[in-house]
């Protein structure tokens, strides 16, 4: 996978993930062509649709477009599988999550998405094992030494 | 100074803005207040002020001021500063800056910390967005990570390797000996990402490839145990255990079985369970098919295997689900070649998803089609493709008209046929044909010697109600020229034929000569046309003559130059004409697909004429007969015009002819011979695209666009009817002062919306007292109908200074743009 990207149906970005060194010029351009190249698709076209010399694979759970960027040889099947296990873990993380959660709490979704996918592959396909490496993560953020201590490691 | 907003705080106020400017003040305040956080080096805080400036930076704004923070909050000893300062530098650290290598140290800290999400945070951070640098200083501590025996650190260098080898492949060596158990694993996690690290190796080394193959058998055990095992709820998804693993295996295999016929062997048996074995209702079985279907293609595969494949791939075809189809349809393209008749078989299918609505499905299933014609379905499947052609979006026209043309060169069955479709293409989708198709099909046509009257009785009648598709027309006339005694003789075997008058037929080609929407290579064939006709037909030669001479002043180089030639050619060399515009015999083809030189063996007055940027005057094609008579042995006869001679001089020419009567002509290019052209000459037109318009003559009021000083512009309109976006602006600029404006230059700008085409202009010099006027035509083509403006620059000189205007003209009517 080339790169990620969430956003709303207004065209607003919501989560942006580059697998790929881009200068942040052209970052903004792919991301605005991609929209609107995605927003103006009717509800019954199919999901993939050839963009550059990239396969595009889209979406939508509500009022989000999650779009991925993979290569000629990936296979755009599993990849609707990957947005979906994705959704899935926000899912139970925010419990029923909605646009707004990842609005409030971008920071968390790009540690759910760093925990599922790195490099532009999926580091682990058990969602309970995802899940609670992020719940062990965040209990190191809760728990305050006061001199800044660093913290006994948990498996 | 109090404690800066929270981030939710700050998210929500933003929110809270009605405009864009409303926004921006805001975050502009929070910037500053950022920044001068930062200057304080505050500790506490920095974590929050990042993370606020990442949010605006998602927004859009810039936040490059951040970047040094990211590096302290990476350094920092608290888990929630790594946290965000690890995610600031993913976001807008990139190796592009020296700033990033910064951050090697802190990283190389982190791969060594205690806990291991802190290590678990550097290996995905270097993992994303590592630099080469970066990566050949970390590289051997991802190497130390890849053989512990925590999991959750494994699997993550597994993938930190995966990048490091992308960016720097050399280091690929060092990973080997860290894979050696790698699959041993039972984490599900550790596996699937051992998997991709194996596969990245092995593309990228064809050794790494041949050491590796050994591991096939254990491959296919783990995927034999994935499908026999029994539900596994962690890694299960719809009924199927762990498929992104079983997909990832399934690649792997593909890499490795391909061009070795021993692994082809070994993973036959597991692919075949797989393809037969796998729940096809949910996405996600289809998913691993779909990889099994590549994968079996790919290797080498027994051919029981491949006709199951393919047979799959039909199955995906009448699937309701069009993600499914799409899958389905461009792997079968990738196998059509290989696997011809299998896919026959699926044939009709393939043309039902012509009709698909989706555009992405349309087009592969368009260019499958098109694989698949053969001489025994030719006709039904031209029948169809015709009927996409005229129901289709215009970005598949010109690619479906010329998919048409090759299929039915290959394997028309019958002359007519064959016209009849070329006919139908021309008609429906005339404007959308390639340039090169024309001389193409004019070949066609002087081939089919049986079919010419039938032929020229239906461009004809094909171009009487609409003479805007330029191809169309181009070909037409030129029958028309070549035919048009055939046209007039009211015989016709093929179907009834037409009463026509040679003063109707020459009716048509002055109206086309004439129409502001024809092109100028068109105007080229057309004037040609008629100067034929004038031997073809008995009693209009004077009307011929007329024509002629009046374009031999026209402006467009090329008319003027071809009308000068002719008109020579009545004034002074009528003896010779019969002879020189003879009817055309069978040309030689060359070469097929799309470049076709055509070796014309006989004059085509046209084909004297070569560039269009040749001077007008007669002078050079002069010197090309003097050394036409000199390579013949010349005698004491003024020189011809320069047209390579004729095969059947029997006219009563003079002994220049006859001499060249001598020559063999059928097949060897003659004296001044054409030179191989890739694309005929007539063709040089410096139009981008073929511009599509008729006249709407009727309705558009024109407008005064600009009234000063003496200096008055008109604009007139003229609109297409297959074209609706396209306008055609004729402006008129006359002066009625006493004194001429020369050097006169029109200009013209208009919103984004358009686009905008200048031809260039009848001249530069505005005569005075209104006695003449400048002429030049504007094209603007306006996609979204949007109501039409522009803004115009005149500059001329005019009684001794220069003189500059700008003007805006609003006034356009309503129909030149709706």
């Amino acid at each position: 996978m080339r790169f990620m990207l969430l956003f709303s149906r207004q065209g607003k970005l919501r989560l942006q993930k580059w697998f790929l060194a881009t200068a942040d010029r052209d970052k903004k351009k792919l991301v605005r062509e991609l929209m609107q190249v995605v927003l103006a698709r009717k509800p019954k076209m199919c999901s993939f649709l050839e963009w550059r010399d990239l396969k595009v694979v889209y979406k939508r759970y509500a009022s989000l477009y999650f779009c991925c960027a993979i290569e000629g040889q990936d296979n755009e099947l599993i990849t609707l599988e990957l947005i979906h296990r994705y959704v899935e873990l926000l899912d139970k993380y925010f419990g029923s999550v909605c646009e707004l959660d990842i609005i409030f709490n971008f920071e968390k979704a790009y540690f759910i998405l760093d925990e599922f996918v790195m490099g532009g592959e999926i580091q682990d396909t058990s969602k309970k094992s995802v899940l609670k490496a992020i719940e062990q993560a965040d209990l190191l953020q809760e728990v305050r030494h006061p001199c800044g201590a660093s913290l006994g490691s948990t498996p | 100074m109090p404690a800066p907003i929270r981030l939710r705080e700050l998210i929500r106020t933003i929110r809270t803005a009605r405009t864009q400017a409303e926004e921006r003040e805001m975050i502009q305040k929070e910037c500053a207040a950022i920044r001068s956080s930062f200057r304080e080096e505050d500790n506490t805080y920095r974590c929050r002020n990042v993370a606020k400036l990442l949010y605006m930076h998602m927004l859009g704004y810039p936040a490059h001021f951040g970047q040094l923070e990211c590096l302290k909050l990476i350094a920092s000893q608290k888990f929630t500063d790594k946290r965000i300062g690890y995610l600031g530098a993913m976001l807008l650290l990139d190796e592009r800056q020296d700033v990033h290598l910064l951050m090697t140290n802190c990283i190389k800290n982190d791969l060594n910390h205690s806990t291991q999400y802190v290590q678990g945070l550097a290996l995905c951070t270097l993992g994303c967005m590592g630099s080469s640098e970066m990566c050949r200083d970390l590289a051997g501590e991802v190497e130390k990570l890849l053989k512990t025996s925590n999991s959750y650190l494994r699997k993550k260098a597994a993938l930190c390797a995966v990048h490091v080898i992308r960016k720097v492949p050399e280091l690929m060596e060092m990973f080997l000996p860290a894979t050696k158990n790698l699959l041993n694993e039972k984490n599900h996690g550790v596996l699937h990402t051992s998997v991709v690290l194996l596969t990245e190796m092995c593309e990228r080394s064809p050794d790494m490839l041949a050491h590796f193959r050994k591991l096939v058998p254990q491959l296919v055990r783990i995927l034999k145990n994935l499908i026999m095992s029994g539900y596994s709820p962690e890694h299960d998804v719809s009924g199927i255990s762990d498929p992104f693993l079983q997909v990832r295996i399934l690649r792997l295999l593909r890499i490795l079985g391909r061009n070795d016929d021993d692994s082809s062997e070994a993973m036959n048996d597991i692919l075949a369970q797989v393809a037969t074995n796998t729940e096809t209702s949910k996405n996600v079985g289809n998913a691993i098919l779909y990889e099994t279907v590549l994968t079996i293609m790919d290797i080498k595969s027994e051919s029981g295997l491949r006709v199951l494949a393919i047979n799959i791939l039909g199955r995906f075809l009448l699937n309701n689900d069009k993600n499914i189809r799409y899958v389905a349809l461009t792997s079968l393209l990738k196998t059509v070649q290989t696997d011809h008749n299998a896919v026959q078989r699926h044939r009709s299918t393939i043309v039902d998803c012509l009709k698909d609505l989706d555009v992405s499905i349309k087009r592969r299933a368009m260019e499958l089609s098109f694989a698949l014609v053969n001489g025994n379905n030719v006709r039904g499947m031209m029948k169809e493709l015709l009927y996409f052609l005229d129901s289709c979006e215009p970005e598949f026209k010109a690619d479906c008209a010329s998919g048409i043309f090759l299929a039915s060169e290959k394997y028309a069955p019958s002359k007519r046929w064959h016209i009849d479709t070329i006919m139908r293409v021309l008609t429906m989708a005339g404007s959308y044909v390639r340039d090169d198709a024309v001389p193409s099909l004019i070949q066609l046509i002087t081939n089919s010697v049986e079919m010419h009257t039938y032929t020229v009785q239906r461009l004809y009648k094909a171009i009487l109600g609409d003479y805007s598709q330029q191809p169309l027309v181009q070909v037409a006339s030129w029958c028309i020229g070549e035919y048009g005694d055939l046209l007039v003789s009211g015989q016709c075997e093929e179907e009834p034929p037409i009463q026509v008058t040679e003063d109707e037929v020459l009716d048509i080609l002055e109206s086309i000569l004439i129409s502001n929407m024809s092109a100028s290579v068109t105007r080229g064939y057309t004037l040609t046309a008629i100067m034929k006709l004038s031997t073809r037909f008995t009693c209009n030669v004077n009307r011929v003559r007329k024509i002629v001479s009046v374009y031999s002043s026209s402006i467009d180089v090329e008319l003027q130059q071809r009308a000068v030639e002719y008109n020579t050619l009545f004034k002074k060399y009528d003896h010779m004409r019969p002879a020189l515009l003879e009817r055309m015999p069978v040309m030689e083809k060359v070469t097929i697909n799309g470049l076709t030189e055509i070796v014309q063996s006989n004059g085509e007055t046209e084909s004297a004429v070569l560039e269009t940027k040749s001077p007008p005057s007669g002078l050079q094609p002069l010197s090309q007969a003097n050394d036409l008579l000199d390579l013949l042995g010349g005698t004491d006869i003024t020189p011809v015009i320069p047209t390579a001679p004729t095969s059947k001089p029997d006219s009563t020419g003079g002994e220049l002819l006859d001499l060249l009567g001598d020559l063999n002509l059928t097949c060897s290019p003659v004296s001044a011979p054409v030179p191989q052209i890739a694309q005929p000459p007539f063709l040089l037109d410096g139009l981008p695209s073929q511009p599509l318009f008729s006249d709407i003559a009727a309705g558009i009021p024109s407008i005064t666009a600009y009234n000063k000083n003496g200096l008055k512009i008109d604009f007139t309109f003229e609109r297409s009817n297959t074209n609706p976006s396209v306008t055609v602006i004729t402006i008129q600029a006359s002066n009625s002062t006493e004194l001429d404006m020369t050097d006169f230059v029109f200009q013209a700008a208009v919103p984004k919306t358009f686009q905008l085409q200048l031809l260039s202009p009848s001249s530069g010099v505005i005569p005075a007292f209104n006695s003449g006027t400048i002429t030049q035509v504007i094209k603007v083509l306006n996609p979204q109908k949007q109501q039409l403006r522009m803004r115009i620059k005149l500059t001329y000189n005019h009684k001794g200074s220069a003189i500059q205007d700008l003007a805006e003209v609003s006034n356009f009517p309503p129909q030149s743009w709706q």
